[in-house]
């Protein structure tokens, strides 16, 4: 698939928190098979602990993918993505905009206002947003090219809260990257997601805090590229009573 | 001069952003700043003047999701 012009060929994104250590997180990134890497902006200490961590990203390989993770206001993004543009050298962004610290949901509005200043300014938006079609639209509107639905809170693990409104989304944004982008927690969620015609998976708590990571990050690799090849391969569709799958012609007549 | 730095409050010489930063010790490259929540490239640093009461933002890369 294409982002912004970008081939990439694992569908997995994966987040770089919460790993015990900077060697589990290297090997979680490795055994997904990632091309994708998000990372943030914190206060930096005198010691340069940041340089440090900037230095083993760059080992792993992957593009990586800033955040805005914790803003909650228009000027707090713009802000924080104009420093991740010089400090990362990309002009991808992944977008969020909070709108409630105990939902963490995304606050449509500012993010829809952030995303047309951000690309206004030649940022490649990847906005986490809802599942709202309407909310949908105006980012495509502000310029974004790809879309980020949420499946469920951040870090809940929960899975797919609204499948529903997922393939309403692919359906109604055909030809529109659609990347789900938190709440994942298992493999099969996974899958689901991706048999639900997304295009990618972004997560990081499932990983980073299974009790294997590298393990998990393969298993969610396996899980995304089946869901993937699933979706491709057109499922049957639903029957509400059961029906033989064995030939009923020619059965044997004992009685 | 009192200025705020990463929320914390800073007595420092003063004079451009760029001295101010090697002032505290922030000498890494992979540091990116903002000045009174607007950010500040790094070209401009020894351009931009510092005031009392300032407020500045020095972040680095960090594990993020």
């Amino acid at each position: 698939m294409q982002v912004y012009g970008t081939d990439i060929t694992s569908r997995l994104l994966l987040g770089t928190a919460q790993y015990s250590s900077p060697a589990v997180l290297a090997e979680a990134v490795k055994s997904s098979g990632t091309e994708i890497i998000t990372v943030s902006l914190r206060r930096e200490t005198a010691d340069g602990s940041g340089a440090g961590f900037w230095d083993r990203l760059r080992e792993t390989g992957c593009r990586i993918l800033p955040n805005t993770a914790g803003c909650h206001s228009v000027q707090e993004a713009v802000t924080t993505a104009h420093m991740a543009r010089e400090l990362f050298d990309t002009p991808w962004i992944k977008l969020e905009v909070i709108g409630h610290s105990d939902t963490l949901q995304p606050d449509v509005f500012g993010l829809a206002e952030a995303a047309r200043i951000l690309c206004a300014d030649g940022f490649q938006v990847f906005p986490y947003t809802t599942d709202d079609l309407v909310v949908g639209e105006k980012l495509l509107e502000a310029g974004c090219e790809l879309l980020m639905p949420w499946g469920a809170p951040i870090g809940s693990g929960q899975g797919l809260r609204n499948p529903d409104a997922l393939r309403a989304m692919r359906a109604h944004f055909p030809e529109v990257p659609l990347i789900v982008d938190a709440g994942i927690g298992r493999p099969s969620d996974a899958a689901q997601a991706m048999e639900l015609g997304m295009d990618a998976v972004l997560l990081n708590t499932a990983v980073a805090k299974a009790g294997d990571p590298a393990a998990m990050g393969r298993a969610m690799a396996l899980a995304v590229e089946a869901g993937r090849q699933g979706y491709a391969a057109d499922p049957m569709e639903r029957r509400d009573m059961a029906v033989p799958s064995t030939p009923v012609l020619g059965l044997a007549e004992f009685a | 001069m009192k200025i705020i730095v990463n929320a914390k409050p800073h007595d420092v010489s003063g004079g451009t952003l760029l001295a101010v930063l090697q002032e505290l010790g922030f000498t890494s490259p992979a540091v990116a700043t903002a000045l009174n929540g607007s950010f500040v490239a790094r070209g401009k640093r020894a351009e931009v003047q510092l005031a009392e009461g300032d407020r500045l933002e020095v972040l680095a890369p960090m594990q993020g999701g």
